[in-house]
């Protein structure tokens, strides 16, 4: 197996970008098939391609939409494109690339879901692609994919653009619905889910750029077709975001189960010269780190990385060579989830503090004996305690660097230096 | 006192009545208030747009405290965020963001030059960790794949052409 461009295939032609240049090269076909399927058809469809979320928590897509209730109110399709998650970027990339890609899928997940109203959030730093999406927007309305009785179906769906303004937790997805509503990001409490009550209280379905994108995927190739990639639990191809101390960094498209070594080695031609591959954190900022050693054993796909006690997630990979320190990898982890706690729950609020304040010591020379059981303890504490999983988040890579690169800790509090780099601490390392 | 222009005025109110609620129409508008007012979210600004969208000043200000890119005190002409987060970071974003600092004349974060050009603030990832390090100026596109040398080049770039207008 190797590199399979399956949703990306075109995305190397500009044209592409374009409704004219999207349709010859067979867009918005599968939207006429679509609209002539019975909603019902469209969701089973998708519950039999075995899709999962490709925003973090890959929950089944089709099983989320089941759980919408039929009670008659009027029911919300809203994309996840936040893509805040440190060392993701994929959607940005399908974003400028495939504008259309994503409203196609919009409008046929919106019709299997009986929604009449869809938004794109947005971050906000991401104006190019907010243009570009405004436009695609736009030229599908005018061509009548959008709007009342869409090609004759009696469907009718209105799309708009929401942007953000920085804020991480608003890639939650109860965080995006209050900072739809025009209020701070703050996540709510679940459940109520909200696909029985999201936005304005009414049923939402909350996906990600990458899962509404595949979607029209599995309509045109049925459920059958689109599982001919992956494996039996993980479905499907992935885009895997790979950056840090590799040649090649950049977005591939892989089939779920691919070896995450073929990935490094093949597709992102290998590590620096004279460099070795030292960690690799798999699935997003979030997601725990895992060894060199593990790497060799890694597969891309739901199953293997949570049996490595770590996870998919957004399918970002982030490439750590023997040059870095993992305390100062680490602090930059700390700090960002600091700076993200929304502050709604204590332990987050406070832990997630606390841990920053403690590697940031540590980094600075200034490590004391003890703060390794001490973060170990306040990352535990931080658990499933909380209104969003953004405090387990924070909490996960710290337990996961501190577990298995103690030495290195041990080291830099020790002798107030890093074990690595020429034994520098902070004010020196980045000098 | 700060008061929107005509076509700003237009802008809000046809915001207004995009979303589902009024709401939905504060983050879009504090952003065109702030292009207004030279980059930054004054109480004025707040004042300004409770009475024109009629939401009150408390709500605007929520909106604008929470979200970090409104800004709540000035900042130069070129607002120089610096991604520093995990890929970032381990590339050379932090070292970078300091030379260009020392560049610019600037002794911390959130100051601004004594020329009025600069200030820097070192952000959480930007979504373009395959370019790091990386950054953006303002709400321009992204300035990617950099080396100290070239982020102190685009200092004295930035400050040339400022200088030529
Ligand atoms: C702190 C936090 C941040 C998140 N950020 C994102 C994000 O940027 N993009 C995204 O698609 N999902 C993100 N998620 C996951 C969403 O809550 C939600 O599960 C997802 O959008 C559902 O779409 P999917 O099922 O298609 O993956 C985040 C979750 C948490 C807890
Ligand atoms: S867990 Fe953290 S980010 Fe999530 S709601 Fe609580 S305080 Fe906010
Ligand atoms: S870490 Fe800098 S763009 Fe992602």
């Amino acid at each position: 197996m190797a590199e399979s461009k399956y949703l990306t295939e075109h995305y190397g032609k500009p044209e592409y970008c374009t409704l004219d240049g999207y349709k010859k090269l067979g867009g918005y076909q599968v939207l006429e098939k679509a609209l002539k399927m019975q909603p019902q058809q469209i969701i089973d469809e998708v519950k039999a391609s075995g899709l999962r979320g490709r925003g973090g928590a890959g929950f089944a897509t089709g099983v989320k939409w089941g759980f919408l209730p039929n009670n008659g109110e009027p029911r919300y399709l809203l994309c996840n494109a936040d893509e805040s998650e440190p060392g993701t970027f994929k959607d940005r990339l399908m974003m400028e690339r495939a504008p259309h890609q994503l409203i196609e899928g919009m409008i046929i997940s919106a019709f299997a879901i009986k929604a009449k109203k869809a938004y794109i959030y947005i971050r906000g730093e991401y104006t190019g692609p907010a243009a570009i999406l405004e436009k695609a927007i736009a030229e599908a309305k005018a061509a009548g994919y959008l709007g009342k009785n869409i090609l004759g179906s009696g469907f009718d769906l209105d799309l708009d653009l929401y942007i953000g303004a920085g804020a991480y937790i608003c890639g939650e997805e109860t965080g995006m619905i209050s900072s739809l509503e025009g209020l701070k990001g703050q996540p709510k409490l679940k459940p109520p889910f909200p696909a029985v009550q999201g936005y304005l209280r009414k049923p939402t379905i909350v996906n990600n750029v990458e899962t509404l994108a595949a979607v029209t995927y599995i309509i045109r190739d049925g459920a059958a077709g689109y599982r001919k990639y992956g494996t039996e639990k993980s479905a499907g191809t992935k885009l895997f975001s790979i950056s840090g101390n590799v040649n090649k960094p950049g977005t591939y498209e892989v089939p779920l189960g691919y070896k995450l070594m073929d990935l490094i080695n093949i597709e992102c031609g290998g590590m620096k010269p004279g460099r070795k591959l030292k960690a690799v954190v798999p699935g997003g900022s979030s997601a725990p780190v895992i060894t060199a050693e593990e790497c060799e054993r890694a597969t891309l796909d739901y199953e293997c990385l949570a049996q490595m006690g770590t996870m998919l997630g957004s399918g970002a990979i982030i490439v750590i060579d023997d040059s870095n320190c993992m305390v100062d990898v680490l602090s930059t982890i700390t700090h960002f989830y600091h700076h993200e706690s929304c502050g709604q729950c204590t332990p987050c609020r406070e832990g997630t503090g606390w841990m920053e304040k403690i590697v940031h010591g540590i980094v600075h020379g200034e490590g004391k004996p003890g703060d390794i059981d001490l973060l170990l303890k306040i990352a535990d504490q931080m658990k499933g305690r909380t209104i969003c999983a953004l405090s387990d988040a924070a909490a996960l890579p710290v337990l996961s660097f501190v577990t298995k690169f103690r030495d290195e800790f041990e080291y830099f509090i020790r002798e107030k230096k890093s074990k690595v780099r020429g034994g520098q601490i902070y004010a020196q390392m980045h000098a | 006192m700060f008061k929107l222009s005509e076509d700003g005025l237009k802008y809000v109110k046809s915001e207004l009545t995009r979303y589902e609620t009024k709401q939905s129409a504060i983050i879009r508008c504090l952003y065109r208030a702030q292009d207004e007012n030279g980059g930054w979210v004054s109480p004025e600004v707040i004042q300004h747009l409770s009475e024109v969208m009629e939401i009150p000043a408390a709500q605007i200000e929520e909106v604008a405290t929470f979200y970090t890119m409104f800004n709540k005190q000035k900042v130069g002409r070129y607002h120089v965020q610096v991604c520093c987060t995990l890929t970032c970071g381990m590339l050379g974003g932090r070292e970078l963001t300091d030379a260009m600092m020392k560049e610019a004349g600037c002794k911390k974060t959130g100051e601004t030059s004594a020329d009025g050009l600069f200030t820097f603030s070192k952000v959480e990832c930007l979504g373009s960790c395959d370019t790091a390090p990386m950054l953006q100026i303002n709400r321009d596109p992204y300035i990617e794949s950099l080396s100290t040398e070239k982020a102190v080049q685009l200092v004295r770039d930035l400050r040339a052409k400022a200088k030529g207008h």
